[in-house]
């Protein structure tokens, strides 16, 4: 018999991108404004978000998830800024899909959020082909990293919204070319919005959070 | 590497779609873009990991490499773009549309009875 060519043309993560749908109007039916944070590991994620949830945490109600290899545990570093915390244990993959997120929202009334961050395992590859059904992503870049390093991850910096330079703190000390990584970003992704941030000074806290609870702002005038 | 949790998503897409017609699959067709995040050879060689001891152990994976392929909003110009330098080089507008290279699709199977 001769072979049958049979047409699929399906995207191969459908089933991510339909949950991830879901989840999407999900959060905007209740109200609750995502926003999640990929980077390599060791750019700060952990220790920024702890900052950022820890000056938002008067105002809003907030929660976050936390993607984490067997051996970490963030999770009970950001309890410190808010108790509503839960681990998302990937095992052995190296990314978050929107699958685990959906489980491990199990029993939160996302309509009493204002706003649900989400740490995702620490990997710049991997997490780019998983929507999870966020508002916003954010990519963050320490100034200890190479400035070429989003020349080296593009799709990241392409599935990204806004990129994050996070440890402005050690840029001097590390050599850091701020303009170079600049330059980098906007090669990948022109016109991509860039934040300097240090969690050790507090330098672009106030504008990460105006930015984004500007977000659930727009988000609530529904565009 | 998410390579195999793509190849072992495409496993269960290949089982519900060849499970609509009749015979075995002998190949499979995918297109992966550029600007896909999926390291090719990463792929082939989770393909190889997924298959084994499943009805779909001698099906073939047969990837098709799209080129990341841009418009530029300012002057029209339609071409293939490096994925570090996206601008426009005739008239430097730096944010570019993009027409294609960011697929992650099975395309087609090939069946035989
Ligand atoms: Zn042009």
């Amino acid at each position: 018999m001769t072979p049958r060519l049979i047409e699929v043309r399906a995207n191969i993560l459908k089933e991510n991108d339909v949950l991830a749908r879901q989840l999407r109007q999900r959060f905007k039916r209740a109200g609750v404004c995502v926003v999640s944070f990929v980077s390599s590991p060791g750019s700060g994620k952990t220790t920024f978000l702890e900052k950022l949830m820890g000056r938002m945490a008067a105002r809003h109600r907030i929660a976050a998830l936390v993607g984490d290899l067997a051996t970490e545990n963030d999770a009970a570093r950001l309890r410190r800024a808010c108790p509503q915390v839960r681990q998302i244990t990937t095992g052995t993959a190296c990314h978050l899909d929107a699958k685990m997120v959906a489980a491990a929202l199990e029993g939160w009334v996302l309509e009493e959020l204002d706003y649900l961050f989400i740490e995702n395992v620490g990997n710049l590859v991997c997490p780019s082909s998983y929507d999870l059904g966020e508002q916003m992503r954010v990519v963050l870049l320490s100034a200890t990293e190479g400035e070429d390093k989003p020349l080296k991850y593009p799709t990241i910096f392409n599935t990204a919204d806004v990129a994050m330079i996070t440890k402005m703190d050690l840029a001097v000390a590390a050599e850091f070319d701020l303009e170079a990584a600049r330059r980098s970003i906007l090669t990948v992704r022109p016109g991509m919005r860039i934040v300097e941030v240090s969690a050790k000074t507090g330098a672009g806290m106030a504008e990460t959070v105006a930015m984004v609870e500007g977000l659930r702002v727009r988000a609530q005038a529904g565009c | 590497m998410h390579e195999l949790s793509i190849a072992l998503s495409m496993m269960e897409q290949i089982e519900q779609e060849s499970a609509k017609h009749r015979g075995t699959v002998r190949a499979v067709q995918v297109r992966i873009g550029a600007l896909a995040g999926v390291d090719c050879d990463a792929l082939r060689f989770a393909w190889e990991i997924a298959r084994a001891g499943t009805p779909f152990a001698e099906t073939e994976l047969e990837i098709d490499q799209v080129p990341l392929m841009v418009r530029c909003p300012q002057c029209g110009e339609t071409r293939e773009a490096e994925m570090f330098a996206i601008a426009c080089p005739r008239c430097v507008t730096p944010e570019q549309e993009i027409l294609m290279g960011q697929e992650l699709e099975l395309r087609s199977m090939e069946m035989e009875t």
